[in-house]
């Protein structure tokens, strides 16, 4: 087949195609042991294993997600808590199998694996059957005396049948954690994971169907191609989580249906790195950073930092600092995640490459071709602001290091560029933290620590401008996969007649006053007398 | 002097990045400029909406002017409280932290308007992205020209105009705005050209809200007060800017056997809003152009329809007229029956049982506003539970979007998105999540190199257990 465009790929603005020939000698060998693997697996038929779905396939599935939701079998909380207990139960259960998915697909350390995937969708999976209830209630609202009698509701209902997009960084979070607000929500869902994460893929369809309701809950599996074909359906709604060029392609192709969308980007999250006061605290610092950088994912986390500011007279204890505490964390490779790939290794090779950036290398650079685990811990100081690994999204581990005059010069730097989907800072100047709130935009701030915002579910979680729009987590998983329908109740008894024609002079004031809620001068001018 | 759009949109943008729309004070006193202009200019409005539309002075004051002025006054007493930033629990695995959410404006926002109720549907967004701090460009309709160059004239007389700007134009105009990058589109209108809001939208990433409309349906059961009930659908129908309003109900359900009796009242309410000549009477608003006229015309005069007439049909093509004109029993694959009719013309439909109009709502594409009149509440119930719309009223039409607590907006093909009152605010207004650590309690057990005695605790701490989450602050496991 041609060269069709990577939808579920990497983040990084240039045209980057996928073909199945360019599988790396690891990733083949993998492949291999998986295909051998599910030969003996159970359910599901010949046509739906592995690779991508056949066309007639999707089809035939995307009509039994749309004639469950109509039956309303989602509809009754019954059914939503039973969906939930069972994503805890594989999450209990298959363990094991998720920690090694996420190994074959990245090289994940289980502690990596459940500390950002697996605990993580315990947790919310867990917060929301504590409140689902809450969440799906309808809310009275102030009704007007003037509508007496009268009252009014927002009530939640599900959208339909929703889809979501995952991505390969994350593959299990990004695809379950959506997936539990659009259950709670009450939807029926089709859930499209990343094929460049394509044993997480095979688990999530090996598995879903085993522990969910398979007629309500459906994994499509394949490349751009079957995301292409499910876009030209009707949704009512879609999560899509990856880079921006191919959110432009979801966003474009959901017009023909006048698909409501929620996109979840990235960009360059900047790391404002202030004189911290105290040896203890100016470590803890230097902990969260690499934790930040390198510990989630080896750097290819739409909420990793991406590049750190500091001021030039700071720089050399930062950078020390760093260099010692990167050798005990990240003493030999299988500490970190290995980067998914040939294709972006050879990108994040191709970042190194420029001699500018390449002389500005201060501390690992090392990679080997053959083996997509030996990019080093890479820090740089001051590579040009116009070279490619200052304006792309890096998602790998190198950490440019831009110095300025004083740190609230940071301030206008990250103000001139695309807003990013989180803006950290390590500072005790209270003063800087207000100025960096209310002057920078971006989805989220943290202040003294990194990427741990994400496991916060009272706060909601997105991007703004270039990072996307829509918030998932908590609640907000929920409400994203909603429609707050209106409803008003109102009786026969009081009729106001001043609402019917014909009109005249007096009935207008009267509206006049009850419109602004004045029911004095309403009773006044109704009893006909005028000021 | 009329700037250039492109150089307009670069004002706005400059204005915008020095934060000149951020202080709560410059806020408020730009709602208070459009209360001023929406009080001392209401003559002038009130002109402009009959030269547009012939729209009774009553209309222009209950559906625009008053609702304007509520609105303002709804944002002013509010501001501060939805601009305070919320506190949120941070959860206890992140000790020692705190957590809120910070609302900030998105920056540029640009709303389409529609000709309809050109002055509310205009100034009713415009109202919520100031209340959240942004600076707006607001291209009214010129499908309204009197009202467009009535707003083009006067807004900048009582707001800011370095921040706030009309752009009039039509479709050319249109589109070269919405090439430009903006960070909120706010459209009201149909889903033809929300189509090409959307796909201009996508090229930049810019989240939109639309604003569109459908076939609201109206089922009447005979469980009613039959003489409130039909005058509350002629209200809502006619007194509505003759029918060409986005939740004007569309088209009736009810019995066979109440039909009958439905039509009666209707009739009987009728002649006494309007009396014996509709198109004599001043409160009705005309068809707002020929080319929407010719459009209604061929609806009332498709073959499968002209002979279902029962009320009505009188038109005056001078005076763009047509009077209230009721259709019994038209076939579905009419094309009355497949288009948003926005006009004076209601068919209505006879089902055996009430339940029914259930399954025939549910057919068709999910509308901005459901009507039901029942007094029985467990009709009421069933209703809510199975049709979806963006707003359900039951024993009434039209009134909920009176309500600045209830959210107003469509679902599925009538929109996506919501405002009025505090939705208006969120609407234009992006939920900053901040953040705050403390440096104690560091958990050497989220770093590697990674080990069992470290996984434990991480389970521990993500389960919730406080033993291990003491034992996390208190750096175990010891070592490395």
């Amino acid at each position: 087949m041609g060269a069709p465009v990577a939808i579920n790929g990497p983040i990084g603005e240039r045209a980057i195609t996928c073909s199945h020939s360019q599988w790396s000698t690891g990733a083949a060998e993998q492949s291999e042991r998986v295909r051998a693997e599910s030969m003996g697996s159970m359910v599901a038929s010949v046509e739906e294993i592995g690779a991508a779905a056949a066309p007639q396939a999707v089809e035939r599935r995307l009509g039994e997600l749309r004639a469950t939701f109509e039956s309303g079998r989602t509809r009754p909380l019954s059914w939503r808590q039973s969906q939930l207990r069972g994503l805890l139960r594989l999450l209990a259960d298959k363990e094991e199998e998720a920690f090694r998915a996420l190994h074959d697909d990245l090289g994940k350390h289980r502690a990596e694996a459940y500390r950002d995937e697996v605990g993580v969708l315990t947790k919310s999976a867990n917060a929301a059957l504590r409140e689902i209830g809450k969440w799906a209630a309808p809310e009275k609202v102030w009704v007007p005396l003037v509508a007496f009698p009268a009252s009014a509701q927002v009530v939640p209902e599900p959208l339909g049948v929703v889809l979501i997009f995952s991505c390969w960084n994350f593959p299990l979070g990004l695809s379950l954690e959506p997936l539990i607000g659009a259950i709670a929500a009450g939807n029926a869902v089709a859930l499209k994971p990343s094929e460049l994460a394509p044993a997480t893929a095979r688990f999530l369809e090996e598995n879903i169907g085993e522990y969910l309701d398979a007629t309500a809950v459906k994994v499509i599996q394949g490349g751009p191609a079957v995301g292409e074909q499910l876009m030209e359906h009707r949704w009512d709604k879609v999560l899509f989580t990856g880079c921006p060029r191919v959110a432009r392609v979801v966003m474009a192709a959901a017009v023909k249906h006048l698909t409501p969308v929620a996109l979840e980007l990235g960009g360059k999250c900047p790391c404002i790195f202030d004189a911290v006061a105290g040896r203890r605290n100016l470590q803890t610092s230097v902990n969260r950073v690499i934790f930040a950088k390198w510990s989630s994912c080896a750097g290819q986390a739409c909420i990793a930092i991406d590049y750190v500011l500091v001021e030039e007279r700071f720089a050399p204890t930062l950078i020390k600092l760093l260099k010692s505490t990167l050798k005990r964390f990240i003493a030999d490779s299988d500490q970190m995640a290995r980067i998914v790939n040939g294709r972006h290794f050879q990108r994040l090779s191709n970042l190194l490459k420029d001699p500018a950036v390449a002389a500005s290398i201060l501390h690992g650079g090392g990679l080997d071709a053959k083996n997509l685990r030996s990019i080093e811990p890479t820090i740089l100081l001051n590579p040009p602001l116009d070279s490619a690994i200052m304006t792309e999204e890096i998602f790998g581990p190198l950490l440019p290091i831009i110095t300025v005059k004083k740190i609230e010069d940071s301030i206008a730097f990250v103000r001139a560029r695309p807003k990013p989907l989180a803006v950290y800072a390590f500072t005790d100047s209270a003063p800087l933290k207000r100025r960096i709130v209310e002057e920078t935009s971006s989805g989220s701030v943290t202040f003294n620590d990194a990427v741990v915002q994400f496991g916060v579910d009272t706060l909601p979680f997105g991007g703004v401008g270039q990072s996307g729009f829509g918030q998932y987590h908590g609640k907000y998983s929920f409400e994203m996969f909603s429609h707050k329908k209106a409803v008003l109740r109102r009786g026969f008894l009081v009729e106001a007649m001043l609402r019917y024609p014909p009109w005249d002079e007096q009935k207008i004031a009267m509206m006049r006053h009850l419109f602004r809620y004045d029911y004095v001068r309403f009773i006044f001018t109704f009893l006909g007398l005028r000021r | 002097m009329v700037e250039s759009r492109a150089a307009a949109v670069q004002e706005l943008r400059a204005r915008f990045a020095a934060g000149q729309t951020r202080p709560a004070e410059w806020r408020a006193a730009q709602l208070r400029g459009v209360l001023r202009m929406a009080t001392e200019m209401e003559a002038e409005i009130c002109d402009a909406l009959h030269a547009d539309l012939g729209k009774p002075k009553t209309e222009a004051h209950v559906h625009e002017l008053s609702l304007i002025k509520s609105s303002c006054l709804f944002a002013l007493k509010n501001l501060k409280k939805w601009m305070k930033p919320q506190k949120v629990p941070a959860k206890l695995m992140n000790f020692p932290s705190t957590a809120r959410i910070t609302p900030e404006p998105l920056g540029l926002v640009l709303v389409i308007s529609a000709w309809n109720y050109p002055l509310l549907l205009s100034l009713d967004p415009v109202i919520g992205a100031i209340a959240a701090g942004n600076a707006v460009a607001l291209k009214p309709s010129e499908g309204a020209p009197a009202m467009s160059s009535l707003l083009a004239e006067l807004l900048p007389r009582f707001v800011d105009g370095t921040c706030i700007k009309v752009i009039e134009g039509g479709v050319k105009e249109t589109t070269a705005l919405l090439n430009q990058k903006w960070d909120k589109i706010f459209y009201t209108g149909n889903s033809r050209v929300g189509r090409v809001v959307m796909t201009a939208a996508a090229k930049h990433l810019t989240p939109a809200v639309l604003e569109l409309g459908g076939k609201c349906p109206v089922v009447v059961d005979s469980n009613v007060d039959l003489h409130i009930a039909a005058k509350r659908i002629a209200a809502g129908k006619w007194g509505c800017n003759n029918g060409q309003a986005c939740i004007a109900p569309d088209f009736i359900i009810t019995t066979q056997a109440f039909a009958p009796k439905l039509l009666e009242s209707l009739k009987k309410v009728l002649e006494k809003f309007y009396g014996k000549d509709p198109l004599l009477s001043a409160d009705l608003s005309r068809v707002v152009n020929a080319s929407h006229f010719g459009r209604l015309k061929g609806l009332m005069d498709e073959e499968m329809v002209s002979d279902k007439i029962v009320f009505g049909g009188q038109r005056d093509e001078q005076q763009l007229k047509i009077a209230p004109t009721i259709f019994l029993d038209v076939p579905l694959d009419s094309a009355i029956m497949k288009e948003e009719i926005f006009g004076p013309l209601l068919p209505i439909l006879t089902v055996d049982k009430i339940h029914e109009s259930f399954g025939l709502i549910n057919s068709m594409a999910k509308p901005l506003a459901a009507y039901l009149f029942t007094r029985d509440s467990e009709l009421q119930n069933q209703f809510e539970g199975a049709i979806s719309a963006g707003g359900m009223l039951f024993n009434d039409t039209s009134i909920h979007l009176t309500n600045p607590y209830l959210p107003f907006g469509g679902v599925g093909e009538s929109g996506t998105g919501a405002y009025h009152g505090k939705f208006s605010f969120d609407a234009f207004s992006h939920r900053k999540a901040v953040m705050n650590r403390g440096f104690a309690g560091e958990a050497r057990a989220r770093y590697p190199p990674y080990s069992a005695p470290k996984l434990k605790i991480l389970k521990g701490v993500l389960e919730g257990k406080l033993g291990d989450m003491i034992q996390a602050i208190l750096g175990f496991p010891r070592g490395k």
